[in-house]
């Protein structure tokens, strides 16, 4: 069955009419056996569609996205309570079971440049349609939740809304638009008020009324507004539960010893030493790297580090030098994967140019390193096999996990856990496939397996390394050539690969936040070169675009600085979207921008990247002291048609900055003997509190759509920051980390 | 080896090796104190040893014959909050919230001898505590609320 059928049948049944004329489906309960809360649901019991269920157990809120921090628990769970008519601590809310009834629609979505106009449609394989394409599920990724769910959501409230005040007409006698709802109660016009859970089995036996108007954003009570986050008292003590914590009855602790040399296998191993010591119960050998098993998570990874281990090469240039190589030779006519941007002429204004500006950027691995590790426990019997991970990809953790147990993918169940962070980490899944393989060995044992720190790096797969080449010429105190070159290994066919699916046409994560900028500069050329593989890697918080923001507002810094003109000034020129001159004339503003350099010793650098379909300006400051260059400051204007959630909003695009900045300045990942060469906090350590910068944040809303915000405000991070030190000093850093050139304070 | 948590009486019989940051979440069961990087680079293991800060994966149980210790669950409870946790709650510092105990555990110990905290002292004490969110802003405005909490109180 095609994907566009089968979400007809799941989705479209119910109406809803929306302010502007959107229809969207919502779910009908009881008559669609793929309502994934029917398995569960008990006599009595409302389940008005996959998101709200009313009964004995009180109101449960289903929030399928999954939290690594982002909090989209409880934005899903706002957008949910808005239209249902009760306050956020009324309700239970759970991630639910993995299923086809929560499937990410928005990330089909993103295969379209948010600024259409111009480009074609011929985008085959970015990562998200890819996924979508071929198994189209329950995927939190690419700053979608908020998109996908904005609508769904309010929906599924509000339809269970209708129906429990459906439900007291009938008790009542009056009709149902004299209803009142408020705080999981309905009224009726003689006084009489029901709760939610006492309508709840009458409501069980009614159709669902499905033809509702969502409410106007003006009478919001909740979203936009300033909320609690449901899960902060928790997180402020230590009594919410991560991956990591969950430690059933009977659990055995589990670790691993992988091939440093990712990817490759084990030619021999001696566990003696390890079998020896303290509380180590089994050694398993696994897929590229050896388990042991024991009854504390100290004592296995103390095992683990004490197995003699054999092992194969691996299977990518061994040295750090021959990945750059790499790169530097893949810039040839034969290795062209896409030139997504192609405008005026190029080639000629090059060669009549009096003057070429070149100039050579370069970006290395970095690790996501969460500072959960990541984990996983398995518990296996044949036809109920367990699974509690924190995962971005539950179908795929499903799918994966039966498939190496000979099992079927519904006898295995994903349970997932609330993340300690991931940052795209957590979109990939060997740590439960690995648990997996150690649970098989020991039939009806919980077996936890938890990464070392130094295991964690060693394994993480990284951030792309990429580097770019610009040549470019200016004229009349204007840009008018900008031409870049950038070579990388490819993302999708190697994140993709791992989960088994062939990737055809060019990679669609490669030239994002690089292609894609709306500036009309009269000759613009962006051409992708596609290296061999190198060391795997994956999506790194805002992906391509991590990279190529840094490529592209670095190297247009240096041709608006040879032309002569105002940073501020020319991009906003440059600029022919309307959002996106929105954000730098806002962040302009915010700053009281008056150049790039605003007194002695201190620089401003200006950067904007589009991404995830948000733009986002960002000003740097820094001061150049005796010491090193300190950031003192940055302001940031992100365009992301609505903000759903003030305080959180904020929090995360100061999250995002700090993470571009702290990477930019202090990480990076080498190879030496095909091994990542740091292996814990103090080789890769991001950004720490001292470095950290006061960040003044500004959330415009003029966009007609909205926009998540967990990735846009990394891109433009390093290059502000590198264009306000070369404003500060006069030394353009060209390569990150920045530490290699500048220190900071 | 006996010593008291969070006023409780323990004892466990382990390996004189093994970190305090294990005994609490393996052998006694208290997972509020997490495990970030093994080597007191992340300060997320951050608990109270007789009243000072240390980094729990750091502590060996051989020397915890007798000790104090004081973890987040020890601290405050949701329903009576420490004046610290109020105050992360207020500002809402959180976000995966992971590195959120050793965070909190270290700013009750820095209020505890440096009760007016300047930016500089915040960034000398805190600076050892990663958060990979970047919550950093709202770490500080919240140890700055907890201050003049507790010097109100």
């Amino acid at each position: 069955m095609s994907i566009a059928k089968i979400a007809r049948r799941t989705f479209l049944i119910g109406t809803a009419v929306i302010a502007g004329g959107v229809a969207y489906g919502a779910y009908r309960y009881h008559a669609d056996p793929e309502n994934p809360l029917l398995a569960d649901a008990g006599e009595g019991d409302a389940v008005f569609n996959p998101w709200v269920k009313i009964g004995a157990d009180g109101i449960t809120l289903v929030t399928p996205r999954a939290d690594s921090g982002q909090g989209v628990y409880h934005v899903q769970a706002a957008l949910i309570a808005e239209e249902l008519d009760v306050e956020l601590d009324q309700i239970t809310v759970t991630p639910g079971t993995p299923g086809p009834a929560y499937w990410n629609t928005a990330i089909a979505n993103e295969a379209v440049p948010a600024t259409s106009e111009g480009f074609g449609a011929e985008t085959t394989r970015s990562l998200m349609s890819a996924m979508v394409k071929f198994m189209g599920l329950q995927i939190t990724g690419g700053s979608t939740t908020v998109p996908d769910q904005f609508e769904k959501l309010r929906i599924a409230g509000a339809v269970a809304r209708e129906t429990l005040k459906a439900a007291a007409a009938a008790e009542t006698g009056y009709p149902v638009n004299q209803m009142e709802t408020a705080a999981g109660t309905v009224t009726a016009p003689n006084g009489q008020s029901f709760t939610y859970l006492e309508l709840a089995p009458k409501a069980a036996g009614m159709e669902p009324v499905t033809r509702i108007r969502l409410r106007d954003p003006s009478q919001w009570r909740l979203l936009g507004k300033p909320m609690e986050r449901i899960d902060i008292v928790a997180k402020s003590t230590g009594t919410q539960d991560y991956g990591i914590d969950y430690a059933p009855e009977g659990v055995k602790y589990a670790a691993v010893h992988m091939n440093p040399g990712k990817g490759g296998g084990v030619i021999r191993y001696d566990d003696s030493a390890a079998l020896a010591m303290p509380g180590v119960e089994k050694v398993v050998q696994i897929t590229g790297g050896v388990a042991v098993v024991a009854n504390n998570t100290w004592r296995a990874f103390q095992a683990a580090n004490a197995l003699d281990v054999e092992w194969e090469p691996a299977p990518y240039p061994l040295e750090q030098p021959e990945h750059w190589a790499a790169l530097e030779a893949a810039f040839t006519e034969d290795r062209l994967d896409s030139r997504n941007k192609d405008e005026g002429d190029v080639d000629t204004a090059l060669a009549e140019a009096t003057e070429v500006i070149e100039a050579e950027y370069r970006a290395p691995y970095v690790a996501h390193q969460p500072l959960e590790p990541i984990t996983a426990t398995v518990q296996y019997e044949r036809r109920n096999v367990q699974v509690w991970t924190g995962t971005q990809i539950p179908r795929f953790v499903q799918r994966n996990v039966a498939k190496l147990l000979g099992e079927e993918p519904e006898d295995v169940h994903v349970n997932v856990q609330m993340m300690g962070g991931s940052f795209g980490h957590r979109l990939e899944d060997a740590v439960v496939q690995q648990a997996a393989e150690i649970a098989r060995e020991l039939p009806g044992v919980p077996v936890k397996l938890t990464y070392s720190r130094e295991e964690d790096f060693a394994q993480d797969f990284l951030r792309q390394i990429s580097i770019a080449r610009l040549k470019g010429t200016v004229k009349d105190g204007k840009v008018e050539t900008m031409d870049l070159s950038v070579a990388s290994p490819g993302i999708i066919a190697s994140q993709m690969g791992r989960q088994g699916f062939p990737t055809m046409g060019p990679d669609m994560a490669l030239p994002a936040g690089g292609a894609d900028q709306p500036f009309a500069i009269p000759n613009s050329r962006f051409s992708v070169y596609l290296a061999d593989p190198l060391a795997p890697v994956s999506s790194w918080r805002s992906v391509g675009a991590s990279t190529n923001g840094f490529f592209h507002d670095s190297a247009l810094d240096e041709l608006i600085h040879a032309a002569g003109a105002d940073p501020m000034e020319e991009r906003i020129r440059l600029c022919w979207h309307e959002g996106s001159r929105g954000v730098l004339e806002a962040v302009a503003e915010m700053c009281s921008w008056s150049g790039p350099s605003p007194e002695p010793s201190k620089g401003r650098g200006v950067a904007f990247t589009l991404s995830f379909g948000v733009p986002t300006a960002e000003v740097v400051e820094v001061t150049n002291t005796e010491e090193g260059v300190r950031i003192g400051k940055v302001w940031v204007a992100v365009e992301v048609g609505r903000v759903l959630d003030p305080v959180n909003f904020e929090n995360l695009v100061q999250g995002g900055v700090i993470w571009g900045l702290g990477h930019a300045i202090n990480c990076e990942i080498t190879h030496t003997g095909g091994a990542a060469d740091q292996l814990n906090f103090h080789a890769h350590e991001g950004m720490r509190l001292y470095q950290c910068p006061e960040i003044e944040v500004r959330g415009l809303e003029t966009a007609s759509k909205i926009r998540g915000i967990g990735e846009p405000p990394t891109p433009p991070a390093a290059p502000a920051l590198g264009n306000a030190i070369f404003a500060a000093t006069g030394m353009r850093l060209r390569e990150m980390p920045f530490n290699k050139g500048a220190r900071f304070i | 080896m006996r010593f008291t948590v969070n006023g409780k009486d323990v004892e466990v019989d382990v390996e004189p090796d093994m970190p305090l940051l294990w005994v609490l979440r393996d052998e006694l069961g208290l997972t509020g104190t997490k495990y970030g990087c093994g080597i007191a680079q992340c300060g997320a293991c951050t608990v109270h040893v007789d009243g000072i800060a240390q980094r729990s994966c750091q502590v060996l149980a051989d020397g915890l014959e007798g000790a104090e210790i004081l973890t987040i669950e020890g601290l405050g409870t949701p329903e009576n909050l420490h004046a610290v946790q109020e105050a992360w709650v207020e500002h809402q510092v959180a976000q995966c919230g992971y590195c959120q105990s050793g965070q909190i555990m270290q700013a009750v110990d820095l209020l505890s001898y440096t009760p007016d905290p300047t930016d500089d002292d915040i960034d000398q004490a805190m600076s050892g505590n990663l958060c990979r969110c970047g919550t950093y802003p709202r770490i500080r405005a919240a140890v700055k609320s907890a201050a003049a909490k507790l010097q109100g109180a």
